[in-house]
């Protein structure tokens, strides 16, 4: 899947759908917060919130981010749980680089990150669909500009 | 994949992926390159390398504590504390048991063994692993002072052993030394954490130290074998290793606000296979299949 995300791809439930992030619906600029989104995960209860009651202290969740090479940027590879950023650093590399996948790791918490809303991707996404003006190549160069 | 041919022609680009599947997985998994025990059985059965029957012996006790050790750490695996604790120690463990396997090859070098051989159909006696790595698992706190001894000592050998005359066994250290520094970074992490965490889990490293110290002195005995492999350079002598050992350990534990027990040191004898009664029935489980269906294969 293309990093920058294809509208014509289904969204790929890992690729999209951050588990912990906060969601920003699209044309509401303040998220509200009596409206959670019906179609994402089921919401991780944030440390010390009361419903998440019974167990004693959960670890945090975390989202790994793996570079396999000099160069390239760091990908997606998947979340786990730590108490603390060093352990969730030592996790990850348990976890995400036991087949010589990666030169580099980033892990940050999964409450830092705020993802778009995968309930309203028409309104966020597909605006930019059929606006071919939008791209060079719909325009002819014009005779006698050179290097364009 | 659907997505735009442009998309698939850059991945080609930066990844080096022929076929830009879309549905591969966000990150390249390679084999990578580094010595395995395949590589020496090889040189083994086509008499390039044949080890001297000190070193078969050497490589044997080596072998041997990685062995058991793995398989101690296997049994944690869906029983540790957290999931990503569970993969840390069974990473852990198969790292030790791909150490066993290159040390078990080379030594069976010497006698036509191999190294299935060695691990499945050896009697307890015939074992020259040391009594700490056949030390119940315990606790969690139990579990990782005995990692906390075994990988600092590991450590400095395997770090020692990378300049050792005997080519195959600075091979195999040179490729496990890598892999032992991540497991004294595990073990000093939670020997850190648990002795500062709460009074329990201070109460409980403390009482692992005080379990596993007792085995500290076998892994630094001289016996005949040791010195003759030090006059031949095929090892260093243990004391230079302890001296380091005791200052590296000595630091975490000061930086833990924990102390080194004072308990006397066990009687050792592993090395001679005089074994402890764990080790009787790690060898039951660990061998029960092989004995029962020789030969098998699935």
């Amino acid at each position: 899947m293309s990093p920058h995300g294809n509208p014509e791809v289904p969204a790929g439930a890992a690729a999209d759908v951050i588990r912990g992030a906060r969601q920003v619906p699209a044309g509401s600029r303040t998220p509200e917060p009596a409206d959670p989104a019906p179609t994402g995960p089921a919401p991780v209860q944030a440390p010390g919130s009361p419903a998440a009651a019974p167990e004693p202290a959960a670890w945090d969740l975390w989202e790994v981010f793996v570079r396999s090479n000099r160069g390239l940027s760091h990908v997606h590879a998947g979340s786990l749980h730590a108490p603390d950023a060093d352990m969730a650093l030592r996790n990850a590399r348990d976890l995400y680089t036991r087949r010589n996948e990666g030169v580099s790791i980033w892990v940050v918490p999964a409450e830092a990150i705020t993802t778009s809303d995968p309930g309203t991707k028409g309104a966020f996404f597909e605006s930019p669909q059929g606006k071919d003006y939008r791209h060079a190549t719909y325009y002819t160069k014009s005779e006698g500009v050179k290097h364009l | 994949m659907t997505g735009p041919s442009t998309s698939a022609a850059h991945e080609d680009v930066t990844t080096g992926v022929a076929g830009g599947d879309g549905n591969a997985s966000a990150t390249r998994i390679t084999p990578g390159n580094a010595l395995r025990p395949e590589d020496i059985a090889l040189e083994v059965r086509t008499g390039a390398i044949r080890p001297t029957d000190d070193a078969a012996e050497y490589a044997l006790r080596l072998g041997d504590d990685a062995l058991i050790l793995a398989q101690r750490l296997g049994h944690w695996i869906s029983r540790a504390p957290e999931l990503e604790e569970d993969v840390a120690l069974g990473n852990i463990a198969l790292d030790q048991l791909g150490h066993a396997r290159s040390f078990l090859t080379y030594a069976g070098g010497a006698w036509d063994k191999s190294e299935d051989n060695l691990a499945y159909v050896r009697r307890e006696h015939e074992f020259r692993s040391a009594h700490l790595v056949e030390q119940p698992n315990g606790d969690f706190a139990v579990t990782i002072a005995r990692q906390f001894l075994i990988s600092f000592y590991q450590y400095e050998l395997y770090r020692h052993l990378m300049g050792s005359t005997d080519a195959t066994v600075a091979a195999i250290a040179a490729k496990a030394v890598k892999e032992v520094d991540y497991h004294r970074d595990h073990s000093a992490q939670w020997v850190l954490r648990l002795g500062q965490g709460t009074d329990e889990s201070r109460r409980r490293m403390i009482h692992g130290l005080r379990l596993m110290w007792p085995y500290v002195n076998e892994l630094f005995d001289e016996d005949p074998l040791t010195l003759r492999l030090v006059a031949s350079g095929i090892t260093v002598a243990p004391a230079i290793i302890r001296e380091e050992f005791d200052r590296l350990t000595g630091q975490v534990l000061a930086d833990a606000d924990l102390e080194v027990p004072d308990v006397p040191a066990a009687p050792g004898g592993g090395r001679r296979g005089e074994h402890s009664e764990h080790l009787g029935y790690i060898l039951a489980e660990m061998q029960v299949l092989a004995r029962e269906h020789p030969g098998a294969n699935w």
